[in-house]
């Protein structure tokens, strides 16, 4: 495979159709119309906890920082999707496994309620191992607030999309991203509560083929549809034409 | 029975027996030497509860004689009437609920349970639920707002279960739902986590306007045994972990995610059940005292804000 002939399209193998994982920049490039802001990049991250496990969690931060550029794993963008306004939240598999400490939890949050004062569709881009550890119990307290913002935006009828990408486990899962009121993944994107070596280690068996994946949450029932990339703005843009009426006459 | 790896508690295990088997003799005269050894037992445990570590907490909140959901219910409420099954799929034994009478009042009851013995331990899985103990549990939840019933849930699970058919059914789903709903019930929640508060699978019974924990629970993003093996690549470093996770009852109420800490007798919840209910007891009716002049619009507003205010970041936005 040619790294060029990867990068000219969408990251998706042109033989087998495989879905490389691609950036946060890359995945807004994708959804979002040309033009669009984004919010919340004051919000950063900080040390609860003074967490130290082989390193501390202050310099793991930084050298992901660094790395990526982004100050932690999930970025806030106002934009629009074929001309429909939306507040887009993506997250970064590449920050620190796109794990979901303090600042994933609360700019979620702030993109649920940005969402609220905009009257606007929220569409959030999973990718995450699962709460990430070095910030302990706060972690897992994300969960809850984004939860509970996600239930103003159903009393308000504002829509809410959950899009998940390779891979989308743990906290995460059982959270906001099987919240939506769709679920679309990626093919052959991994998705799951317990990641796959959990499993096996508890249940001391290898697992079938294709367990955990999209494909297989389709036919369980927990997603609505799986979309190829290159097809997923078209297919968010048709889901919100269909639900943003009520948006419009509340306008 | 103590695990073997509780050997710090093995010494008042020791005396315990032996204060037990000389008040068993038929005989009699022993007053002097039970009341001696009685006393040794205060000051020993005295001294082994006060330099616990954490990852000592984590064992005496998993003691396999600590107190569970149903042994509340025995020693708290009366007219206890337990309802079984999610209507989609079966009924886990992991999570019991129902409803009974606590103080005049009419509650709802949500709990894990481990089961006592190998047999009931089995049959409950560890306390680790299967998507239809959460979604059993939010049948419970939904009756209670149709009826106007304050929920009380009592916390103690390793975790959710992770198995094949537990995946296959959506244990990730039935947690988030779990979370929305419960963060919407127009009724008092008030949530005591018991002994082991296991990340996710604890949480999905967690939302609550009031969050108590047992002194000497736990309740943490990940186990310290999972925490080690993940970032010290050794699961042999599961004290380490504990100390890095700050998972104890004390922990959590210095990060403000708890609201109290519940006293536990002199050496633990096991020791001495029917107190450890009491105590229990007392700190719910106050709470459920104190929610009940709540609207249920004040209800659902003061469990969002609660929740709202968790996680610590730089760079606030002034909105």
């Amino acid at each position: 495979m040619y790294s060029k002939e990867l990068e000219r399209g969408d990251r998706i193998c042109p033989k087998c159709g495989f879905h490389f994982r691609i950036s946060a920049q890359q995945r807004i490039d994708l959804l979002l119309d040309t033009g669009w802001e984004e919010l919340y990049s004051q919000v950063q991250p900080s040390d609860p906890l003074s967490f130290k496990d082989t390193k501390p969690y202050k310099e793991r931060l930084k050298l992901y920082q660094n790395r990526t550029g982004d100050e932690d794993a999930l970025l806030v963008i106002a934009g629009s999707i074929e001309g429909m306004p939306v507040i887009l939240a993506v997250m970064n598999y590449a920050f620190m496994g796109g794990s979901m400490g303090s600042v994933v939890g609360e700019k979620v949050t702030l993109a649920a309620e940005e969402a609220l004062r905009r009257r606007a569709p929220l569409i959030v881009v999973a990718a995450s191992g699962g709460a990430r550890m070095q910030e302990g119990i706060l972690s897992l307290m994300q969960m809850a607030k984004i939860s509970a913002a996600l239930a103003r935006l159903r009393e308000e009828g504002i829509p809410y999309i959950s899009l998940l990408t390779d891979p989308t486990t743990g906290g995460v899962t059982a959270s906001f991203a099987m919240l939506g009121d769709l679920n679309i993944a990626e093919p052959g994107a991994l998705i799951g509560f317990a990641g796959p070596r959990v499993i096996e280690q508890t249940i001391r068996q290898s697992l079938p083929e294709g367990f955990q994946r999209a494909e297989f949450l389709l036919e369980k029932g927990f997603l609505d549809m799986v979309v190829p990339r290159t097809e997923m703005k078209e297919t968010l843009a048709r889901a919100l034409r269909h639900f943003s009426g009520r948006l419009a006459r509340s306008a | 029975m103590a695990t073997t790896e509780q050997n710090f508690e093995q010494p008042l295990v020791d005396l315990r027996r032996r204060i037990e088997e000389l008040q068993g003799y038929p005989e009699g005269g022993h007053d002097a030497e039970v009341e001696r050894l009685r006393r040794t037992l205060d000051k020993c445990t005295r001294e082994v509860f006060s330099n616990l570590n954490r990852w000592q907490k984590t064992l005496v909140a998993r003691h396999f004689d600590r107190p569970y959901t149903l042994d509340y219910v025995e020693h708290l409420m009366s007219d206890w009437i337990e309802i079984h099954g999610d209507r989609r799929f079966s009924d886990d034994p992991a999570i019991v609920t129902g409803f009974a009478t606590f103080r005049g009042r009419s509650v709802c009851v949500v709990g894990h349970q481990k089961g006592r013995g190998t047999k009931q331990r089995i049959r409950c899985n560890f306390g680790q639920p299967r998507p239809e103990g959460y979604r059993k549990a939010l049948r419970a939840f939904e009756l209670a707002e149709k009826f106007d019933l304050p929920v009380l849930t009592f916390v103690d699970t390793p975790g959710a279960y992770p198995g094949i058919g537990a995946e296959e059914r959506g244990q990730a789903e039935a947690i988030a739902r779990n979370l929305v709903e419960m963060a919407s019930l127009k009724v008092p929640v008030i949530v005591t986590v018991t002994g082991e508060g296991g990340s996710g699978g604890a949480l999905a019974l967690g939302i609550g306007n009031r969050v108590f924990m047992l002194q000497y629970s736990i309740y943490s993003v990940i186990s310290p045994e999972g925490c080690a093996a993940i970032l010290w690549k050794d699961q042999n470093r599961k004290a380490d972990a504990a100390e890095a996770l700050r998972l104890t009852a004390p922990d959590l109420l210095d990060l403000g995610v708890v609201d109290g800490v519940i006293d536990e007798p002199l050496g633990g919840a096991h020791v001495d059940v029917p107190t450890t209910c009491a105590r229990v007891g007392d700190v719910l009716h106050q709470t459920l005292e104190e929610l009940a002049q709540m609207s249920p619009s004040q209800l659902v507003e003061d469990r969002h804000a609660k929740f709202r205010a968790l996680g610590e970041i730089e760079g606030r936005p002034h909105l």
